[in-house]
């Protein structure tokens, strides 16, 4: 056992650390937000040109993966540098091309992936309703669920047989919450089961359909809805538009939604972790500035403490985001999730609090870790769902 | 980056598995925290000793089998799941062994270490002091040069296992006018039964005499009994806490196994749709996976020729914090039959002893501290 980055890793995840902080990316991030994704996009390139997304793909579509511990690894950095654009999505993009083992979809979108020239979105079953960053992304994927067919399961069990109209439910196993599938399933059978919409019945890409079941689809939409504002402006939200070109259809594209499901709740853990650790060392740095009563408010035990307690938080969660690169088990990565989320949304309270006001402001680049742990806490998984996760047998 | 083990570690986990298979007591003995529950648990530490399990981390001379870091978590993981006792030689085995091995002589390692292999020597330490606690190094307890020794006076308190143990180890004030309270401190072991020693059995929030209070009035302890040099002891007890035995005070096999066993209480009592109980389930599993990991890495930064130093107190506040959540989980899983103190698999106990983890062994709020300033860099202040 050697449970540390090699010295060719850490080699990797410096010279990431040095390219992001030449190119900048709070300004390219404000942009972003701004609506403008060109310094993003500069960016995303530098990114794929330090293989980044390669690490994602496998060897034979152009990628030099998968290989999750480096990827992990890289996304501590991405988070860390609060890069902006649909990083997370267009790794599992990547990962559920690869599962599904098609070829032609495969090397249609991989090559293009590992080369930085195609920046992926997806929205999946059980997600919500909303793509991030469609309007910059160059392909918009959705993975419609299989249709409710109305099965022995009593209701509410977690959506067996149900979940199409809400794309929670059985589709993407074992990533639904039970309450979840029960509102899907009435969602389903008030709109025949065909729909793209949300568990909270708020999707609008619903068309009716035939109530004869259909295997889960993998489309292409053919646009997005208005881009909504986030909570955190720089992941910007939209619903993808119905129809388009179908890619692949039948049980399979479930089990490489799952898989999807998967990559993207360790880049997303590994997103979260990288938050909380600029957060925190951000604050370091300003309570050993901040002089109140004559003295660095950092030498105020009150403010030792929470920063010690955030500090743990997030030492803990690095281990279970490698861990859970390394090991890949759905079990690990959820427990991951849930940590590093939890931890990075916990180090952006202390962040806040211990900023003051001006923390409570965008005249800082603060605010855009600030405003990110809460969405990465919960993106691909809430901790809820997550927790359940880590206890199913 | 990996997590897999070895063949040799593989085969040393069946052969330890194989032998606590055969060995552990059920039912498990009474509370160690009582003289009967002592005994017992003594008898176990000869019983482990004869297969050489008690201390597998040490020299094959001393009774061990020269376990390297991660033999010795696989062995801990294996011990606890196989549900075996509590260690009452722990105060040995974990604090005074580790500072023998650095700074005592051959001698001393020839003469205590096999007795506390083999439980026949059972140690409690003496730290603590009515007007040093957190602030250790105002200790007052003396020492005064004799012939051919020194001679102790003063009081030891919330002296662990001190009620039935048979020596203790502890820090002394032997140059009473240094100009810095850290100066001065000798490194001493004494015998418990010995002339001038009283022992004040303490009973701890269940009623147990789970530690004591020790009035030392010219108890003589030869040269031979002092660690390292006279004046040394903070130095020397401060070493054994940033080193590798900082990441091992509590194994993650112990928390592994405690983790399992929640989970199957909580699948065999629980309403599967009470969410908030399951999430706090699921936090002990997390918990315990996070613990694993972290000791893993540190692991590999010790095997990579590493020191821990203060990351051994992100540790300490981890896993005293974890465990009461753990025993909490489980006793609300319980519900009434969590609250008589005798109650199911040793649960009610377990609760107890957890709710001193965030006190001993350096308060949590020293360790975060200790923290903020040595790993965060924030400037020192007034505690």
């Amino acid at each position: 056992m050697r449970f540390l980055p090699t010295d060719e890793q850490r080699a990797f995840t410096r010279s990431l650390h040095t390219m992001l902080r030449a190119a900048r990316p709070p300004a390219a991030a404000r942009a972003w937000a701004a609506g403008d994704p060109a310094p993003g996009r500069a960016a995303w390139t530098g990114l794929a040109e330090a293989g980044v997304f390669a690490l994602a793909v496998p060897e034979n579509h152009g990628g030099l993966g998968p290989l999750p511990a480096e990827l992990a690894l890289a996304f501590v950095e991405l988070g860390r540098h609060a890069v902006p654009g649909p990083v997370v999505e267009t790794v599992a993009v990547a990962a559920l091309l690869t599962a599904l083992g098609d070829p032609a979809p495969a090397e249609r979108l991989l090559p293009g992936i590992a080369a930085g020239e195609v920046m992926a979105t997806l929205r999946l079953p059980g997600t919500g309703p909303y793509a991030l960053d469609a309007d910059a992304a160059t392909s918009v994927l959705v993975v419609d669920a299989a249709p409710a067919v109305p099965g022995p399961g009593s209701p509410g069990d977690g959506g067996s047989g149900s979940g199409s109209g809400s794309g929670s439910g059985s589709d993407v196993k074992g990533h639904a919450d039970a309450s979840e599938g029960a509102h899907g399933g009435d969602h389903a059978r008030d709109r025949n089961g065909t729909g793209t919409g949300t568990g909270k019945g708020t999707g609008d890409a619903s068309r009716p359909g035939p109530k004869a079941a259909r295997p889960p689809t993998l489309r292409i939409a053919p646009g997005h809805g208005p881009v909504r504002a986030s909570a955190d402006p720089v992941r910007r939200l939209s619903v993808p538009q119905g129809g388009g070109e179908v890619l692949a259809a039948g049980p399979g594209v479930a089990a490489a939604a799952a898989t999807a499901v998967d990559w993207a709740r360790l880049a997303t853990a590994a997103q979260a972790l990288g938050t909380g650790l600029a957060l925190l060392d951000r604050t370091v740095e300003h309570v050993g500035r901040r002089a109140q009563f004559g003295v660095p408010i950092g030498s105020f035990q009150a403010v030792k403490h929470r920063l010690a307690d955030t500090l743990i938080a997030l030492e803990f969660a690095r281990p279970l985001v490698l861990g859970a690169a390394v090991s890949m088990t759905r079990t690990d990565i959820a427990a991951a999730k849930v940590a590093a989320g939890e931890a990075a949304y916990g180090a952006a309270r202390a962040a806040l609090q211990l900023h003051g006001a001006i923390g409570y402001t965008e005249e800082l680049d603060l605010a855009l870790w600030l405003r990110k742990a809460r969405p990465l806490r919960d993106a691909w998984g809430t901790p809820a769902q997550c927790r359940a996760a880590v206890l199913r047998p | 980056m990996d997590l897999t083990h070895t063949a040799d570690e593989d085969a040393f986990r069946a052969e330890a598995r194989a032998w606590l298979r055969a060995h552990v007591p059920h039912p498990p003995p009474p509370s160690l925290e009582t003289a009967e529950g002592f005994a017992a648990h003594r008898a176990w530490e000869a019983e482990l000793h004869s297969g050489r399990w008690s201390v597998v981390a040490w020299p094959e001379q001393y009774g061990g089998r020269g376990a390297d870091v991660f033999h010795w978590l696989v062995f801990e993981e294996e011990y606890y799941a196989a549900g075996a006792p509590g260690r009452v030689s722990q105060n040995g085995i974990g604090l005074l062994a580790p500072t023998l091995f650095d700074h005592g002589t051959q001698e001393q390692r020839a003469r205590i270490l096999p007795p506390m292999a083999s439980g026949e020597v059972v140690w409690a330490q003496a730290w603590s002091e009515p007007e040093a606690g957190s602030d250790l190094a105002s200790l007052r307890s003396r020492g005064v040069r004799t012939a051919g020794g020194w001679l102790l006076s003063g009081q030891k308190t919330w002296s662990s296992r001190a009620a039935f143990a048979d020596r203790a180890f502890g820090l002394f004030r032997t140059a009473p006018d240094e100009d810095r309270p850290h100066r001065g401190l000798t490194y001493l072991m004494f015998d418990l039964k010995a002339p001038g020693v009283t022992v004040r059995p303490i009973r701890r929030l269940d009623g147990k005499p789970a530690f004591a209070e020790l009035f030392l009035d010219e108890v003589f302890v030869p040269d031979e009994d002092v660690i390292g040099e006279p004046g040394q002891g903070w130095r020397i007890a401060m070493s054994t806490t940033g080193n590798e035995r900082g990441l091992m005070l509590r194994s993650p096999g112990r928390y592994l196994a405690a983790a399992r066993r929640l989970v199957g209480l909580w699948r065999a009592t629980a309403d599967p749709s009470d969410t908030a109980l399951r999430d706090r389930v699921a936090d002990a599993v997390i918990g315990a996976r996070a613990y694993q990991l972290f000791t893993c890495a540190g692991a590999s930064r010790v095997a990579a020729g590493s020191a821990i130093g203060a990351e051994s107190s992100l540790n300490k506040v981890f896993w005293s914090e974890y465990d009461i959540a753990l025993h909490e989980t489980a006793l609300d899983l319980l519900g009434a039959e969590g609250e008589p103190a005798d109650g199911r698999d040793g649960w009610s106990e377990g609760y107890v002893f957890s709710l001193a983890g965030p006190i001993y062994a350096g308060t949590n709020e020293i360790q975060r501290d200790i923290i903020a300033e040595r790993l965060l860099g924030l400037p020192k202040g007034r505690r």
